[in-house]
């Protein structure tokens, strides 16, 4: 058996001592240096652009402006491409922009010799702009009476949307019976980053007529339809490499600059040019997760039943659609899927262009908004009818027989009451909800929890497809390539734990190459979603089953025995019904590439085309302590317990557990994106920008309840975006329950704190 | 890569003054914690620097024949922080160092370099005023000394000139002597934070240990420069170890801060840290002074 060990991961050697190579380990000599001009406004148009001081600064190479670029608008989010034009991603942008529609817009970029001079001459270029009022908020967007941010979408608006469940409208079920009681709220999110450690990077160069882009990226064949299509050349004629990278989160399954890297590289004849982006910039300038606006009203029966919700998202898409409206869409799905209105639920969502930055697709894609809206909902509700929190969850949310009525997605297995079981013994809810009741005085404590729904890829609203390929050797290891990336969660692990489960061959004789190569790579879109371990892993499956009899097929021959007789365990053939060793596999595979009699080079590759889709879900609890004069929380004790299905490496899972639970706690306390109201951002750096530290992190604990998933390769489901969720309105409902103040807008920072108890009357 | 026109190491501290007579250009550079992140912002973009880092005579760390204490402007947080003469006689500031940034940065970044800076929220500042602590100041003219609340201008200003080079610190005995001390930075986060809001007391209890003999309340960001509470300490003397002690504090201390609203953090959010840091810190203080606080 090979699942469900906790192999160590394959890269960790490498990436602890520094061995592992990535983007700009793998620099030619003599690379030139590109750097981006942005805006220093964030609406409106560039005028001129003056580069003669630029130009004379030493080291310069060449300065390209928006007016300079090909007329092409292309799109960026790592989505599949679709071949019908009305589910292809908007293009709205092109390599430069005069339209600027965000501060620091890309307007222009130099090329030269070292940072410095780069730098320097980044400094001497001078712009004229003619400038429009700022929209920061939704709200500014709507009301402005400024031109429309993209003149395709005049009143802002980049895409409405409802849905409903049913027979009654939500007023018609809320005056359906005498006694429901009702709740209105305005939950809100705010924006934050990715903050991966590895920021975007990427250098190109030409060679037999080819680009070649090498990069940090989670979608290296996205990223290379989408340069394609952005300077107009067969995507053939692009080759992308993906080497390891420093994190993604989401950030990377999105186009950001590849494409403007691969046209300068053009534009000083092919040299190799090395584009890197600052923090700085990957805070302000490249994408966001959406700050969502949430109008929710409610209809509850006394006993805690829901009869009806209807809900309002407003999404704050910043100046280029990027993934658009989907994150806004998979949020009311979100929040519909949650729990079951007995009557009624309705959704009605916008997606609104403003001039902050762009959102795109950050781990959790819309759900930890529409989680936190509908988590602290559901405690509010509980409060309404005098309810314990996890009771009135029991009573209330999704059950095992659910099934989405519109995408028709299900709970293959289910186990999200397990989950909440498990965790609320762990957190000894029964016994802290009744010890922080009536509390007095400046520090007091309280538990709260939150649960959670996550579909496992995007099947069907998109395209699941994912390709694998096994290689024999000599000695009779095997190469497995994959499409699929490692971005940090330990893919390329359990991808040869799986590919040891199906062939026989022990995880120690499978070398996975790691990075990917357009041009040799098979196909595979990418890591988001959490997809891959579902429909990779489905793709490595069936690679595994034929590469698996071609080998037999080719013993059988060696041995003049029947194929279906034999079969391959621990790395020798053995005989299928005794067990009993007959040929290693090394015999076979020399002997197959050089027999003169029948030489072959024994491999397989294939495609799957995955058209399931699971529910992943989980809850998470935590006990805080609450400083009220100070506005301070200290998260004392938090627990995430998923129902994720089988683990393929059970420490690989805790691990992107633990990682998850951070980034929820920074979305709970501290991170946000300020922007002024000219739409600047105020705090694009790590000083001001509050990412938590490991001094503000407490012992992160994962439970897991493994049903198996019957379509599941492997009994698996996912994994990788759903620790993230459940965290900041867990934390929110635990200062709930230690001071009775409701916070309905995230983060929840000191200051705001203060605020909300000195309303309160506890300061 | 840095955009560093010109480097100069100096051999010592006259070498030093000599180079920035040299170069009205030039500016100091010494453990770079700010130097180099201006720089690399593009703010400081083609300087030209002259490097005291490390000088032997900027580093040390003595107690002079009378008691008073001289740290070298050059000292490491580090250094205070892990110093037994330090610990023993004025903890406070070694507590205080040892909120700066992370450990990196505190190898590398010197009590001279945060002092010199000239901001509000400079972790060493509001317990160097606390301890009246005197800057010392070698120019091409020799060497000055002047109170530590004399040497700020204004925000990021200093009353040093061009050429000259913060040499030491110096705290008397009296200053320091049966103090009890402490320091609360308030940040966001528990570490690689800048304060937004740094309380410093000091205080000396009567004999019997029952009242207040001496009170220092000093702040960090609750206005344009580090600043002490002056009328708040003066009525503070004599008053009892009670809960009116601690009120009195931490309500007149609201009459004499002036903290500014900025988005990093709101006047009424500020004012709310400044009445609270200064009840917790003054409690704590009392303690280590060795007196206990009858509420």
């Amino acid at each position: 058996m090979e699942i469900g060990i906790p192999k160590i991961r394959v890269d960790a050697a490498d990436k602890v001592t520094g061995a592992a190579k990535y983007t700009g380990d793998l620099e030619p000599r003599d690379c030139l240096v590109a750097r981006v001009v942005h805006s220093t406004i964030a609406n409106g148009r560039v005028v001129s652009i003056d580069v003669s001081e630029a130009e004379k600064v030493p080291g310069v190479v060449r300065i390209l402006t928006c007016f300079d670029v090909p007329d092409i608008q292309f799109p960026t989010p790592g989505h599949p491409w679709s071949v019908e034009a009305a589910h292809q991603d908007v293009s709205d942008r092109k390599l430069l922009n005069q339209r600027v529609r965000v501060y620091g817009d890309d307007i222009a970029a130099v090329v030269a010799v070292d940072d410095v001079a780069a730098a320097r001459a980044v400094r001497a270029v001078r712009v004229e702009y003619e400038e429009y009022p700022a929209c920061v908020t939704v709200d500014d967007a709507l009301n402005s009476s400024a031109p429309p941010i993209h003149e395709e979408k005049p009143d802002n608006v980049l895409v409405r949307s409802a849905l409903s469940v049913g027979d009654m409208t939500f007023d018609e079920a809320a005056a359906s019976e005498p006694d429901l009681l009702r709740l209105e709220k305005t939950y809100e999110t705010q924006t934050v980053q990715h903050c991966h450690i590895e920021p975007p990077v990427s250098h190109a160069y030409m060679a037999g007529g080819k680009i070649t882009v090498v990069t940090s990226t989670q979608i290296p064949h996205i990223v290379r339809r989408v340069i394609g299509q952005a300077l107009g050349i067969p995507w053939g004629d692009v080759r992308v490499v993906k080497p390891y990278i420093g994190g993604g989160f989401g950030n990377k399954q999105d186009v950001l600059y590849e494409p403007l890297n691969a046209w300068l590289c053009q534009q000083v004849g092919g040299r190799c040019v090395k584009l890197e982006i600052s923090r700085e910039e990957t805070l302000a300038n490249t994408r966001v997760r959406h700050a969502i606006r949430f109008q929710v009203e409610a209809a509850v029966r006394p006993d805690g039943a829901v009869v009806a919700r209807r809900l309002r998202a407003d999404s704050n898409q910043g100046g280029y659609a990027s993934h658009g409206h989907a994150i806004v869409a998979n949020a009311a799905n979100c929040f519909k899927q949650l729990y079951r209105d007995r009557k009624a639920l309705e959704a009605q969502c916008r997606t609104v262009y403003t001039n902050i930055a762009t959102g795109g697709a950050m781990r959790g894609y819309g759900i930890p908004q529409a989680d936190f809206a509908a988590e602290c909902m559901a405690d509010d509700l509980a409060a309404l009818v005098g309810m314990d929190p996890l009771e009135f969850r029991y009573l209330n949310c999704m059950g095992p027989d659910y099934e989405d009525p519109h995408t028709h997605v299900k709970f293959n297995s289910y186990g999200l009451k397990a989950c909440m079981e498990k965790g609320a013994g762990f957190i000894g809810w029964k016994e802290l909800r009744e010890k922080y009741r009536g509390q007095t005085g400046p520090v007091r404590r309280g538990v709260g929890m939150a649960i959670f729904c996550y579909k496992t890829g995007v099947h069907p609203i998109s395209l699941e497809t994912a390709s694998c390929r096994m290689l024999l050797n000599q000695d009779g290891s095997v190469q497995l390539q994959m499409g699929a990336t490692e971005i940090g969660q330990g893919a390329d692990t359990v991808f040869i734990q799986m590919a040891a489960e199906c062939t026989g061959i022990p995880a120690g004789r499978i070398h996975i190459v790691s990075a990917q190569d357009t041009d040799t790579a098979p196909f595979d879109t990418g890591a988001y979603a959490s997809r891959q371990t579902y429909v990779s892993g489905k793709a490595v499956k069936k690679t595994g089953a034929v590469f698996k009899r071609r080998i037999l097929d080719y013993a059988a021959g060696m041995l003049s025995r029947p194929a279906e007789a034999l079969d391959l365990r621990g790395g020798e053939i053995v005989d299928a019904s005794s067990g009993a060793a007959l040929l290693p596999l090394g015999e076979v595979a020399v002997t197959a590439f050089y027999s003169l009699d029948k030489s072959v080079h024994i491999s397989a590759e294939e495609t799957s085309h995955c058209k399931e889709n699971t529910f992943a879900s989980g809850v998470c609890f935590c006990e805080v302590e609450v400083d009220i004069p100070m506005g301070k929380v200290k998260v004392l004790n938090i627990v995430n317990v998923h129902d994720s299905g089988v683990l393929i490496n059970p420490k690989l899972a805790e691990a992107q557990v633990h990682g998850g639970m951070s980034m929820g706690l920074g979305y709970a306390l501290g991170e946000e994106l300020i922007y002024d109201g000219k739409a600047r951002p105020l705090n694009p750096n790590l000083l001001d920008y509050k990412l938590p530290t490991v001094m503000d992190t407490p012992k992160l604990n994962a439970l897991f309840v493994e049903v198996p998933d019957p379509t599941g390769p492997f009994g698996n489901k996912a994994l990788g975006e759903p620790p993230a969720i459940p965290v900041a309105p867990a934390v929110r409902n635990a200062v709930l329950h230690a001071t009775g103040v409701a916070v309905d807008s995230l983060p929840l920072t000191p200051q705001k704190l203060v605020e909300r108890f000195t309303q309160a009357g506890l300061i | 890569m840095y955009d560093i026109e010109r480097f100069y190491r100096a051999k010592d501290v006259p070498d030093a003054v000599r180079a920035l007579e040299a170069d009205p250009d030039a500016m100091l550079i010494s453990g770079g914690t700010d130097v180099l992140i201006q720089t690399r912002e593009g703010k400081l973009a083609g300087c030209s620097l002259v490097s005291i880092n490390q000088l032997p005579e900027l580093t040390g760390i003595r107690i002079e024949e009378d008691g008073t204490i001289v740290i070298g402007g050059a000292a490491t947080f580090s250094d205070i922080t892990n110093n037994k003469a330090l610990q023993s006689r004025i903890p406070i500031l070694c507590w205080a160092v040892d909120q700066v940034g992370s450990p990196q940065i505190r190898n590398v970044g010197t009590i001279g370099g945060n002092v010199s800076n000239g901001v509000t929220s400079a972790d060493s500042a509001s317990s160097l005023f606390a301890l009246n602590a005197v800057v010392e100041l070698t120019g091409p003219d020799g060497v000055r000394r002047l109170p530590i609340a004399d040497y700020y201008a204004g925000p990021g200003k200093t009353v040093r000139q061009h050429s000259e080079i913060l040499t030491a610190i110096r705290i008397a005995r009296a200053d320091y002597e049966n103090y009890g001390g402490h320091y609360i930075k308030y940040g966001k986060r528990e570490a690689m934070e800048i304060a937004t809001l740094g309380c410093a007391v000091c205080v000396k209890l009567t004999e019997d240990k029952r009242r207040v003999d001496d009170l220092r309340v000093a702040f960090g960001v609750a206005a344009p420069i580090p600043m002490r509470c002056h009328e708040t300490e003066s009525k503070a003397k004599g008053m009892a170890l009670d809960a009116d002690l601690l009120d009195a504090v931490s309500q007149g201390v609201l009459a004499e801060v002036k903290p500014r609203d900025s988005w990093r953090a709101s006047r009424a959010f500020r004012l709310q840290l400044v009445s609270e840091l200064s009840r917790r810190a003054l409690s704590r203080a009392i303690t280590f002074a060795g007196g206990e606080i009858h509420a």
